[in-house]
Protein backbone atom coordinates (compact mmCIF):
# COMPACT_ATOMS: atom_id res chain seq x y z
CA UNK A 1 0.00 0.00 0.00
CA UNK A 2 1.38 3.88 -0.91
CA UNK A 3 1.22 5.12 2.69
CA UNK A 4 3.17 8.97 2.71
CA UNK A 5 6.02 8.99 4.42
CA UNK A 6 4.31 11.18 7.36
CA UNK A 7 1.88 8.24 7.81
CA UNK A 8 4.23 5.41 7.67
CA UNK A 9 6.26 7.57 10.05
CA UNK A 10 2.91 7.91 12.46
CA UNK A 11 2.70 4.25 11.86
CA UNK A 12 6.28 2.99 13.39
CA UNK A 13 6.12 5.75 16.08
CA UNK A 14 2.78 4.32 17.13
CA UNK A 15 4.24 0.56 16.89
CA UNK A 16 7.58 1.69 18.74
CA UNK A 17 4.85 3.25 21.68
CA UNK A 18 3.20 -0.06 22.00
CA UNK A 19 6.60 -2.30 22.52
CA UNK A 20 7.68 -0.23 25.04
CA UNK A 21 4.29 0.15 26.77
CA UNK A 22 4.36 -4.31 27.22
CA UNK A 23 8.09 -4.06 27.68
CA UNK A 24 8.60 -1.75 30.22
CA UNK A 25 6.75 -3.19 33.13
CA UNK A 26 8.23 -6.84 32.46
CA UNK A 27 11.95 -4.99 32.40
CA UNK A 28 11.23 -3.23 35.49
CA UNK A 29 9.82 -6.45 37.55
CA UNK A 30 12.96 -8.22 36.03
CA UNK A 31 15.43 -5.73 37.77
CA UNK A 32 13.54 -5.71 41.09
CA UNK A 33 14.85 -9.24 41.27
CA UNK A 34 17.97 -8.19 41.79
CA UNK A 35 17.37 -5.56 44.79
CA UNK A 36 19.51 -5.57 47.25
CA UNK A 37 16.54 -4.08 49.54
CA UNK A 38 13.40 -5.65 51.44
CA UNK A 39 11.67 -2.46 50.67
CA UNK A 40 10.22 -2.62 46.80
CA UNK A 41 11.36 1.16 46.57
CA UNK A 42 12.25 3.23 42.99
CA UNK A 43 15.32 3.47 41.98
CA UNK A 44 16.46 0.34 43.17
CA UNK A 45 20.15 1.17 45.68
CA UNK A 46 21.98 -1.89 45.17
CA UNK A 47 22.08 -5.41 43.28
CA UNK A 48 22.23 -8.58 45.08
CA UNK A 49 22.05 -12.67 43.82
CA UNK A 50 20.69 -13.64 47.49
CA UNK A 51 17.43 -13.76 46.68
CA UNK A 52 17.93 -16.81 43.52
CA UNK A 53 19.52 -18.67 46.65
CA UNK A 54 16.15 -18.23 49.12
CA UNK A 55 13.82 -18.71 45.91
CA UNK A 56 15.30 -21.62 45.00
CA UNK A 57 15.26 -23.14 48.51
CA UNK A 58 11.56 -22.32 48.91
CA UNK A 59 9.64 -24.72 49.50
CA UNK A 60 6.08 -23.71 49.24
CA UNK A 61 7.15 -22.23 45.65
CA UNK A 62 8.38 -25.68 44.21
CA UNK A 63 5.23 -27.53 45.91
CA UNK A 64 3.31 -24.67 43.82
CA UNK A 65 5.39 -25.09 40.92
CA UNK A 66 5.13 -29.11 40.51
CA UNK A 67 1.43 -29.11 41.75
CA UNK A 68 1.45 -26.51 38.68
CA UNK A 69 3.04 -29.08 36.65
CA UNK A 70 1.13 -32.10 37.15
CA UNK A 71 -2.04 -30.00 36.31
CA UNK A 72 -1.19 -28.54 33.12
CA UNK A 73 -0.14 -32.14 32.24
CA UNK A 74 -2.76 -33.62 33.12
CA UNK A 75 -5.61 -30.73 31.91
CA UNK A 76 -3.76 -31.00 28.66
CA UNK A 77 -3.83 -34.64 27.92
CA UNK A 78 -7.79 -34.68 29.37
CA UNK A 79 -8.26 -31.55 26.62
CA UNK A 80 -6.61 -33.18 23.93
CA UNK A 81 -8.78 -36.31 23.78
CA UNK A 82 -12.18 -34.83 23.75
CA UNK A 83 -11.19 -31.66 21.99
CA UNK A 84 -10.05 -33.84 19.34
CA UNK A 85 -13.00 -36.57 19.58
CA UNK A 86 -15.50 -33.13 19.32
CA UNK A 87 -13.46 -31.77 16.29
CA UNK A 88 -13.75 -34.92 14.55
CA UNK A 89 -17.96 -35.28 14.77
CA UNK A 90 -18.52 -31.75 13.93
CA UNK A 91 -16.22 -31.35 10.70
CA UNK A 92 -16.79 -34.64 9.47
CA UNK A 93 -20.43 -35.75 10.28
CA UNK A 94 -23.65 -33.85 9.76
CA UNK A 95 -26.21 -33.96 12.12
CA UNK A 96 -28.74 -31.75 14.22
CA UNK A 97 -27.64 -29.19 16.82
CA UNK A 98 -24.46 -29.46 15.23
CA UNK A 99 -23.67 -25.66 15.35
CA UNK A 100 -25.03 -25.19 18.62
CA UNK A 101 -21.71 -27.46 19.79
CA UNK A 102 -19.35 -24.86 19.14
CA UNK A 103 -21.04 -22.65 20.58
CA UNK A 104 -20.69 -24.78 24.32
CA UNK A 105 -17.31 -25.79 23.58
CA UNK A 106 -16.72 -21.93 23.29
CA UNK A 107 -18.73 -21.22 26.56
CA UNK A 108 -16.54 -21.98 29.41
CA UNK A 109 -13.56 -19.96 27.96
CA UNK A 110 -16.48 -16.98 26.96
CA UNK A 111 -18.16 -16.49 29.90
CA UNK A 112 -16.41 -14.95 32.85
CA UNK A 113 -13.87 -16.92 34.97
CA UNK A 114 -15.68 -15.89 38.02
CA UNK A 115 -18.73 -17.95 37.23
CA UNK A 116 -17.35 -20.73 35.42
CA UNK A 117 -15.36 -21.06 38.80
CA UNK A 118 -18.16 -20.61 41.11
CA UNK A 119 -20.44 -22.98 39.04
CA UNK A 120 -17.82 -25.58 39.42
CA UNK A 121 -17.28 -24.80 42.74
CA UNK A 122 -20.83 -25.57 43.41
CA UNK A 123 -21.04 -28.78 41.88
CA UNK A 124 -17.65 -30.30 43.44
CA UNK A 125 -19.23 -29.37 46.78
CA UNK A 126 -23.16 -30.67 45.90
CA UNK A 127 -21.53 -33.69 44.86
CA UNK A 128 -18.94 -34.28 47.45
CA UNK A 129 -15.56 -33.99 45.96
CA UNK A 130 -13.17 -32.59 47.86
CA UNK A 131 -11.06 -30.02 46.45
CA UNK A 132 -7.40 -31.04 45.03
CA UNK A 133 -5.09 -32.17 42.01
CA UNK A 134 -8.23 -33.73 40.56
CA UNK A 135 -10.58 -30.85 40.73
CA UNK A 136 -8.02 -28.34 39.50
CA UNK A 137 -7.70 -30.41 36.55
CA UNK A 138 -11.44 -30.84 35.69
CA UNK A 139 -11.62 -27.06 35.93
CA UNK A 140 -8.75 -26.32 33.01
CA UNK A 141 -9.55 -29.54 31.09
CA UNK A 142 -13.25 -28.09 30.69
CA UNK A 143 -11.82 -24.57 29.73
CA UNK A 144 -8.63 -26.05 27.22
CA UNK A 145 -11.03 -28.19 25.20
CA UNK A 146 -11.40 -25.13 22.86
CA UNK A 147 -7.99 -24.73 22.25
CA UNK A 148 -7.71 -28.12 20.75
CA UNK A 149 -11.34 -27.96 19.12
CA UNK A 150 -10.33 -24.67 17.45
CA UNK A 151 -7.23 -25.90 16.21
CA UNK A 152 -8.20 -28.83 15.08
CA UNK A 153 -11.18 -28.01 13.15
CA UNK A 154 -8.94 -25.00 11.58
CA UNK A 155 -6.85 -28.18 10.04
CA UNK A 156 -9.60 -31.01 9.56
CA UNK A 157 -11.48 -28.08 7.41
CA UNK A 158 -8.21 -27.98 5.04
CA UNK A 159 -7.45 -31.69 4.87
CA UNK A 160 -9.44 -33.36 2.01
CA UNK A 161 -11.93 -36.19 2.97
CA UNK A 162 -11.17 -38.28 0.20
CA UNK A 163 -7.99 -39.95 1.58
CA UNK A 164 -10.32 -40.74 4.67
CA UNK A 165 -12.88 -41.65 2.11
CA UNK A 166 -10.09 -43.92 0.19
CA UNK A 167 -8.80 -45.27 3.25
CA UNK A 168 -12.07 -46.73 4.45
CA UNK A 169 -12.62 -47.89 0.52
CA UNK A 170 -9.34 -50.20 0.77
CA UNK A 171 -10.42 -51.78 3.66
CA UNK A 172 -9.43 -50.06 6.95
CA UNK A 173 -11.55 -49.61 9.73
CA UNK A 174 -12.14 -46.64 11.69
CA UNK A 175 -9.32 -47.00 13.93
CA UNK A 176 -6.88 -47.79 11.44
CA UNK A 177 -8.40 -45.28 9.34
CA UNK A 178 -7.48 -42.56 12.39
CA UNK A 179 -4.32 -43.80 13.21
CA UNK A 180 -2.99 -43.60 9.55
CA UNK A 181 -4.61 -41.15 8.01
CA UNK A 182 -5.73 -38.64 9.90
CA UNK A 183 -4.04 -38.38 12.80
CA UNK A 184 -0.61 -38.18 10.62
CA UNK A 185 -2.56 -34.28 8.95
CA UNK A 186 -3.51 -33.22 12.15
CA UNK A 187 -0.46 -33.98 14.64
CA UNK A 188 1.25 -30.95 14.15
CA UNK A 189 -2.53 -28.78 14.74
CA UNK A 190 -2.79 -30.88 17.91
CA UNK A 191 0.56 -29.98 19.41
CA UNK A 192 0.18 -26.28 18.48
CA UNK A 193 -3.37 -26.56 20.48
CA UNK A 194 -1.87 -28.39 23.45
CA UNK A 195 1.00 -26.14 23.92
CA UNK A 196 -1.60 -23.18 23.97
CA UNK A 197 -3.12 -25.17 26.53
CA UNK A 198 -0.49 -26.20 28.90
CA UNK A 199 0.12 -22.68 28.92
CA UNK A 200 -3.41 -21.33 30.16
CA UNK A 201 -3.38 -23.69 32.64
CA UNK A 202 0.02 -23.46 33.55
CA UNK A 203 -0.70 -19.67 34.31
CA UNK A 204 -4.34 -19.94 35.50
CA UNK A 205 -5.54 -18.10 38.54
CA UNK A 206 -9.76 -16.89 38.80
CA UNK A 207 -11.21 -21.09 38.50
CA UNK A 208 -8.24 -22.12 40.23
CA UNK A 209 -8.77 -19.75 43.43
CA UNK A 210 -12.26 -22.34 43.27
CA UNK A 211 -10.96 -25.09 42.59
CA UNK A 212 -7.38 -25.52 44.24
CA UNK A 213 -7.63 -27.03 48.15
CA UNK A 214 -4.71 -27.41 50.48
CA UNK A 215 -2.60 -28.42 47.30
CA UNK A 216 -1.88 -24.51 45.01
CA UNK A 217 -0.52 -23.71 41.71
CA UNK A 218 2.00 -21.70 41.60
CA UNK A 219 -0.54 -18.58 40.39
CA UNK A 220 -2.25 -19.27 43.93
CA UNK A 221 1.50 -18.84 45.75
CA UNK A 222 2.14 -15.76 44.26
CA UNK A 223 -1.44 -14.36 44.94
CA UNK A 224 -1.05 -15.85 48.89
CA UNK A 225 2.54 -13.95 49.33
CA UNK A 226 1.84 -10.92 47.54
CA UNK A 227 0.53 -9.17 50.35
CA UNK A 228 3.62 -10.83 52.70
CA UNK A 229 5.70 -7.97 52.26
CA UNK A 230 8.63 -10.37 53.52
CA UNK A 231 7.69 -12.88 50.86
CA UNK A 232 8.43 -9.92 48.11
CA UNK A 233 11.72 -10.74 46.82
CA UNK A 234 11.04 -14.13 46.38
CA UNK A 235 7.95 -13.14 44.71
CA UNK A 236 9.95 -11.12 42.71
CA UNK A 237 12.55 -13.97 41.76
CA UNK A 238 9.93 -16.22 40.94
CA UNK A 239 8.14 -13.58 38.44
CA UNK A 240 11.47 -13.61 36.71
CA UNK A 241 11.74 -17.23 36.13
CA UNK A 242 8.19 -16.89 35.23
CA UNK A 243 9.01 -14.36 32.30
CA UNK A 244 12.19 -16.81 31.25
CA UNK A 245 9.98 -19.56 30.98
CA UNK A 246 7.57 -18.05 28.83
CA UNK A 247 9.96 -17.74 25.59
CA UNK A 248 9.72 -21.69 25.38
CA UNK A 249 6.52 -21.68 24.37
CA UNK A 250 7.05 -18.85 22.47
CA UNK A 251 9.90 -20.65 20.32
CA UNK A 252 7.91 -23.86 20.01
CA UNK A 253 4.78 -21.86 18.90
CA UNK A 254 6.84 -20.14 16.25
CA UNK A 255 8.39 -23.07 15.16
CA UNK A 256 5.30 -24.99 14.73
CA UNK A 257 3.53 -22.42 12.86
CA UNK A 258 6.65 -22.75 9.96
CA UNK A 259 6.25 -26.19 10.52
CA UNK A 260 3.02 -26.22 9.76
CA UNK A 261 3.45 -25.45 6.27
CA UNK A 262 5.22 -28.56 5.20
CA UNK A 263 3.54 -31.97 5.38
CA UNK A 264 4.63 -32.57 9.27
CA UNK A 265 6.24 -31.45 11.69
CA UNK A 266 9.70 -32.09 11.77
CA UNK A 267 10.56 -34.94 14.73
CA UNK A 268 12.81 -32.36 16.36
CA UNK A 269 9.86 -30.11 17.26
CA UNK A 270 7.56 -32.82 18.06
CA UNK A 271 9.55 -34.34 20.73
CA UNK A 272 10.49 -30.99 21.68
CA UNK A 273 6.57 -30.07 22.18
CA UNK A 274 6.33 -33.31 23.58
CA UNK A 275 9.41 -33.09 26.38
CA UNK A 276 7.03 -29.96 28.33
CA UNK B 1 -20.23 -40.35 15.26
CA UNK B 2 -22.23 -40.35 18.58
CA UNK B 3 -19.61 -42.43 20.44
CA UNK B 4 -16.98 -39.41 19.42
CA UNK B 5 -19.77 -36.77 20.41
CA UNK B 6 -20.81 -38.89 23.56
CA UNK B 7 -17.17 -38.54 25.54
CA UNK B 8 -16.64 -34.54 24.96
CA UNK B 9 -20.26 -33.64 25.43
CA UNK B 10 -21.00 -35.86 28.30
CA UNK B 11 -18.30 -33.82 29.74
CA UNK B 12 -18.95 -30.33 28.92
CA UNK B 13 -22.51 -31.44 30.10
CA UNK B 14 -22.01 -33.08 33.35
CA UNK B 15 -19.07 -30.84 34.04
CA UNK B 16 -19.90 -27.24 33.24
CA UNK B 17 -23.57 -27.13 31.26
CA UNK B 18 -24.68 -28.67 34.92
CA UNK B 19 -22.64 -26.41 37.21
CA UNK B 20 -23.99 -23.28 35.04
CA UNK B 21 -27.69 -24.65 35.89
CA UNK B 22 -27.02 -25.31 39.34
CA UNK B 23 -25.85 -22.14 39.76
CA UNK B 24 -28.50 -20.14 38.14
CA UNK B 25 -31.01 -22.32 39.86
CA UNK B 26 -29.48 -21.41 43.20
CA UNK B 27 -29.65 -17.76 42.42
CA UNK B 28 -33.52 -17.80 43.24
CA UNK B 29 -32.41 -19.62 46.76
CA UNK B 30 -32.42 -17.35 49.74
CA UNK B 31 -30.57 -17.66 53.11
CA UNK B 32 -32.04 -18.15 55.88
CA UNK B 33 -31.34 -14.68 58.22
CA UNK B 34 -31.15 -16.42 61.47
CA UNK B 35 -29.52 -19.69 60.56
CA UNK B 36 -27.61 -18.78 57.73
CA UNK B 37 -28.36 -21.96 55.88
CA UNK B 38 -29.40 -21.84 52.42
CA UNK B 39 -33.27 -22.46 51.85
CA UNK B 40 -34.61 -24.10 48.70
CA UNK B 41 -37.69 -21.81 47.83
CA UNK B 42 -37.69 -19.80 44.76
CA UNK B 43 -38.32 -16.20 44.57
CA UNK B 44 -36.44 -13.03 43.21
CA UNK B 45 -35.73 -11.49 46.65
CA UNK B 46 -31.67 -11.56 45.56
CA UNK B 47 -32.03 -9.62 42.82
CA UNK B 48 -34.21 -7.03 44.37
CA UNK B 49 -31.14 -6.67 46.94
CA UNK B 50 -28.81 -6.26 44.36
CA UNK B 51 -31.30 -3.55 42.40
CA UNK B 52 -32.29 -1.71 45.11
CA UNK B 53 -28.61 -1.96 46.98
CA UNK B 54 -26.57 1.60 45.80
CA UNK B 55 -23.23 -0.27 46.64
CA UNK B 56 -24.14 -3.41 44.42
CA UNK B 57 -25.02 -1.10 41.39
CA UNK B 58 -22.23 1.28 41.58
CA UNK B 59 -19.87 -2.33 41.70
CA UNK B 60 -21.77 -3.48 38.51
CA UNK B 61 -22.11 -0.38 36.44
CA UNK B 62 -18.27 0.13 37.61
CA UNK B 63 -17.05 -3.50 35.99
CA UNK B 64 -19.06 -2.91 32.86
CA UNK B 65 -17.75 0.59 32.48
CA UNK B 66 -13.99 -0.72 33.25
CA UNK B 67 -14.66 -3.41 30.57
CA UNK B 68 -16.13 -1.02 27.72
CA UNK B 69 -13.31 1.89 28.52
CA UNK B 70 -10.62 -1.41 27.82
CA UNK B 71 -12.08 -2.54 24.88
CA UNK B 72 -12.12 0.75 23.37
CA UNK B 73 -8.26 2.00 24.66
CA UNK B 74 -6.76 -1.59 23.26
CA UNK B 75 -8.66 -1.11 19.87
CA UNK B 76 -6.98 1.88 19.41
CA UNK B 77 -3.81 0.95 20.92
CA UNK B 78 -3.60 -2.44 18.46
CA UNK B 79 -4.73 -0.86 15.98
CA UNK B 80 -1.23 1.44 14.36
CA UNK B 81 0.78 -1.40 15.25
CA UNK B 82 -1.42 -4.40 13.57
CA UNK B 83 -1.67 -2.04 10.81
CA UNK B 84 2.20 -2.16 10.67
CA UNK B 85 2.21 -5.50 10.85
CA UNK B 86 -0.18 -6.52 8.34
CA UNK B 87 0.92 -3.59 5.44
CA UNK B 88 4.14 -1.95 6.18
CA UNK B 89 6.60 -4.05 7.91
CA UNK B 90 8.74 -6.35 5.85
CA UNK B 91 8.12 -10.01 6.34
CA UNK B 92 11.43 -10.20 8.46
CA UNK B 93 10.00 -7.34 10.84
CA UNK B 94 6.51 -8.60 10.64
CA UNK B 95 7.69 -12.21 11.98
CA UNK B 96 9.79 -10.32 14.71
CA UNK B 97 6.83 -8.12 15.78
CA UNK B 98 4.22 -11.44 15.79
CA UNK B 99 7.30 -13.20 18.40
CA UNK B 100 7.76 -9.86 20.21
CA UNK B 101 3.80 -9.72 20.61
CA UNK B 102 3.21 -13.50 21.78
CA UNK B 103 6.06 -13.50 24.65
CA UNK B 104 4.17 -10.98 26.81
CA UNK B 105 0.74 -13.22 25.69
CA UNK B 106 2.43 -16.42 27.46
CA UNK B 107 3.94 -14.39 30.58
CA UNK B 108 2.14 -15.28 34.28
CA UNK B 109 -1.12 -13.10 34.00
CA UNK B 110 0.02 -12.59 38.14
CA UNK B 111 3.75 -11.18 37.21
CA UNK B 112 2.01 -8.71 34.98
CA UNK B 113 -0.45 -7.46 37.26
CA UNK B 114 2.11 -6.85 40.36
CA UNK B 115 4.88 -5.78 38.09
CA UNK B 116 2.08 -2.70 37.95
CA UNK B 117 1.31 -2.62 41.19
CA UNK B 118 5.28 -2.02 41.84
CA UNK B 119 5.48 0.98 39.39
CA UNK B 120 1.86 2.49 40.38
CA UNK B 121 3.04 2.61 44.48
CA UNK B 122 4.03 5.43 45.94
CA UNK B 123 7.84 5.30 45.52
CA UNK B 124 7.24 3.59 42.37
CA UNK B 125 8.84 3.88 39.29
CA UNK B 126 5.95 5.81 37.22
CA UNK B 127 6.02 8.56 40.54
CA UNK B 128 9.64 8.94 40.10
CA UNK B 129 9.57 9.19 36.62
CA UNK B 130 6.68 12.05 36.42
CA UNK B 131 8.46 14.26 39.49
CA UNK B 132 10.49 16.05 37.21
CA UNK B 133 7.71 17.42 35.50
CA UNK B 134 5.99 17.98 38.79
CA UNK B 135 3.23 15.17 38.08
CA UNK B 136 1.61 12.18 39.82
CA UNK B 137 0.59 8.90 38.67
CA UNK B 138 -2.71 7.72 39.70
CA UNK B 139 -2.24 5.33 41.94
CA UNK B 140 -4.08 2.66 43.10
CA UNK B 141 -8.05 2.94 42.11
CA UNK B 142 -10.24 3.34 39.13
CA UNK B 143 -7.75 4.62 36.56
CA UNK B 144 -5.06 2.21 37.65
CA UNK B 145 -7.53 -0.66 36.67
CA UNK B 146 -7.91 0.60 33.63
CA UNK B 147 -4.27 0.45 32.68
CA UNK B 148 -3.34 -2.87 33.81
CA UNK B 149 -6.50 -4.29 32.32
CA UNK B 150 -5.91 -2.55 29.29
CA UNK B 151 -1.55 -3.97 29.40
CA UNK B 152 -2.98 -7.38 30.03
CA UNK B 153 -5.22 -7.89 27.36
CA UNK B 154 -3.58 -5.91 24.70
CA UNK B 155 -2.34 -8.85 22.86
CA UNK B 156 -5.76 -10.69 22.51
CA UNK B 157 -6.66 -7.26 20.57
CA UNK B 158 -3.53 -7.25 18.43
CA UNK B 159 -3.29 -10.73 17.42
CA UNK B 160 -6.75 -10.97 15.76
CA UNK B 161 -6.95 -7.81 14.76
CA UNK B 162 -3.37 -8.45 12.58
CA UNK B 163 -5.04 -11.27 10.84
CA UNK B 164 -7.70 -9.25 10.06
CA UNK B 165 -6.21 -6.93 8.39
CA UNK B 166 -3.56 -9.54 6.84
CA UNK B 167 -6.46 -10.67 4.79
CA UNK B 168 -7.57 -7.46 3.37
CA UNK B 169 -6.03 -7.84 -0.30
CA UNK B 170 -3.85 -4.61 -1.05
CA UNK B 171 -5.34 -3.81 -4.47
CA UNK B 172 -8.67 -2.53 -2.65
CA UNK B 173 -6.71 -0.39 -0.98
CA UNK B 174 -4.77 0.83 -4.10
CA UNK B 175 -7.96 1.01 -5.82
CA UNK B 176 -9.56 3.03 -3.04
CA UNK B 177 -6.11 5.74 -3.44
CA UNK B 178 -6.27 5.60 -7.28
CA UNK B 179 -9.83 7.28 -7.08
CA UNK B 180 -9.09 9.51 -4.98
CA UNK B 181 -9.87 8.65 -1.30
CA UNK B 182 -6.97 9.67 0.96
CA UNK B 183 -5.38 7.83 3.58
CA UNK B 184 -8.00 8.62 6.31
CA UNK B 185 -10.75 8.06 3.68
CA UNK B 186 -9.88 4.60 2.74
CA UNK B 187 -9.31 4.17 6.57
CA UNK B 188 -12.87 5.01 7.43
CA UNK B 189 -14.44 3.61 4.31
CA UNK B 190 -12.48 0.36 3.15
CA UNK B 191 -10.17 -0.64 6.17
CA UNK B 192 -12.16 0.02 8.85
CA UNK B 193 -15.66 -1.99 7.36
CA UNK B 194 -13.46 -4.65 6.35
CA UNK B 195 -11.65 -5.30 9.71
CA UNK B 196 -14.47 -4.63 11.57
CA UNK B 197 -15.69 -8.48 12.54
CA UNK B 198 -11.70 -8.99 13.42
CA UNK B 199 -11.63 -6.39 15.84
CA UNK B 200 -14.80 -7.19 17.82
CA UNK B 201 -13.40 -11.02 17.59
CA UNK B 202 -10.49 -9.17 19.69
CA UNK B 203 -13.27 -7.25 21.72
CA UNK B 204 -14.46 -10.33 23.32
CA UNK B 205 -11.08 -11.19 24.67
CA UNK B 206 -10.72 -7.79 25.67
CA UNK B 207 -14.49 -7.03 27.34
CA UNK B 208 -14.67 -10.80 28.41
CA UNK B 209 -11.74 -11.05 30.34
CA UNK B 210 -12.34 -7.64 32.10
CA UNK B 211 -15.56 -8.59 33.25
CA UNK B 212 -14.88 -11.89 35.02
CA UNK B 213 -11.89 -10.36 36.80
CA UNK B 214 -11.98 -10.13 40.43
CA UNK B 215 -7.86 -10.78 41.15
CA UNK B 216 -6.79 -7.48 39.31
CA UNK B 217 -9.32 -4.98 41.16
CA UNK B 218 -8.11 -7.04 44.51
CA UNK B 219 -4.19 -5.88 43.60
CA UNK B 220 -4.25 -2.51 42.02
CA UNK B 221 -8.06 -0.90 42.71
CA UNK B 222 -7.55 -0.26 46.34
CA UNK B 223 -10.80 -1.54 47.59
CA UNK B 224 -12.82 -0.32 44.51
CA UNK B 225 -14.15 -3.89 43.64
CA UNK B 226 -15.64 -5.66 40.50
CA UNK B 227 -18.39 -8.14 40.22
CA UNK B 228 -16.36 -11.28 40.73
CA UNK B 229 -14.72 -9.39 44.03
CA UNK B 230 -18.35 -9.26 45.83
CA UNK B 231 -19.04 -12.91 44.16
CA UNK B 232 -15.76 -14.39 45.46
CA UNK B 233 -16.40 -13.28 49.55
CA UNK B 234 -19.95 -14.11 48.94
CA UNK B 235 -18.73 -17.69 47.92
CA UNK B 236 -16.47 -17.93 50.68
CA UNK B 237 -15.97 -15.62 53.86
CA UNK B 238 -20.06 -14.50 53.42
CA UNK B 239 -21.30 -17.75 52.47
CA UNK B 240 -23.95 -16.65 51.10
CA UNK B 241 -24.04 -18.80 47.64
CA UNK B 242 -27.82 -17.91 46.57
CA UNK B 243 -26.49 -13.93 46.29
CA UNK B 244 -23.43 -14.76 44.56
CA UNK B 245 -25.21 -16.64 42.21
CA UNK B 246 -27.73 -13.76 41.49
CA UNK B 247 -24.70 -11.18 41.06
CA UNK B 248 -22.97 -13.76 39.07
CA UNK B 249 -25.77 -13.81 36.27
CA UNK B 250 -25.19 -10.02 35.52
CA UNK B 251 -21.92 -10.83 33.40
CA UNK B 252 -23.76 -13.92 32.14
CA UNK B 253 -26.29 -12.14 30.82
CA UNK B 254 -24.21 -9.20 29.47
CA UNK B 255 -22.01 -11.70 27.94
CA UNK B 256 -24.21 -13.61 26.21
CA UNK B 257 -25.68 -10.37 24.70
CA UNK B 258 -22.45 -9.34 23.18
CA UNK B 259 -21.59 -12.70 22.08
CA UNK B 260 -24.72 -12.92 20.57
CA UNK B 261 -24.28 -9.68 18.68
CA UNK B 262 -20.67 -10.44 17.74
CA UNK B 263 -21.65 -13.65 15.62
CA UNK B 264 -24.55 -11.35 13.72
CA UNK B 265 -21.04 -9.10 13.25
CA UNK B 266 -19.35 -12.16 12.11
CA UNK B 267 -16.57 -12.39 14.57
CA UNK B 268 -16.88 -15.88 15.26
CA UNK B 269 -15.13 -16.88 11.69
CA UNK B 270 -12.19 -14.23 13.12
CA UNK B 271 -11.79 -15.87 16.27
Amino acid sequence: MTLGPFAKWLLRGGTALTLVFVYVPLAIIALYAFNSSRIQAWPIDGFTLHWFERALHNEGARDALWVSIKAAFLATLVALVLGTLASLAVSRYHFFGRETISFFIILPIALPGIVTGMALNATFNTVGLSLGLITIVIGHATFCIVLIYNNAVARLRRVSEHLEEASADLGADSWQTFRYITFPQLRSALLAGALLAFALSFDEVIVTTFTAGPDFTLPIWILNNLSRPNQLPVVNVVAVFLILLSTIPVYLATRLSRDTGAVAPTAGGAQAAGAR
Amino acid sequence: MSALLAVPLGWLLIAYLGSLIVLFVAAFWRLDPFTAEVIHDYSFANFQTLWESDVYRTIALRTIGIAAAVTVIDAVLAFPIAFYMAKVASPRTRSLLVVAILMPLWASYLVKVYAWRIILQGDGPLNWALAPFGLTGPGYGNVAGVIVFSYLWLPYMILPLYAGLERIPDSLLEASSDLGGKAGRTFRRVILPLAFPALVAGSIFTFSLTLGDYITPQIVMAGHQFIGNVVYTNVGVANNLPLAAAFATVPVFVMLVYLLLARRAGAFSSL
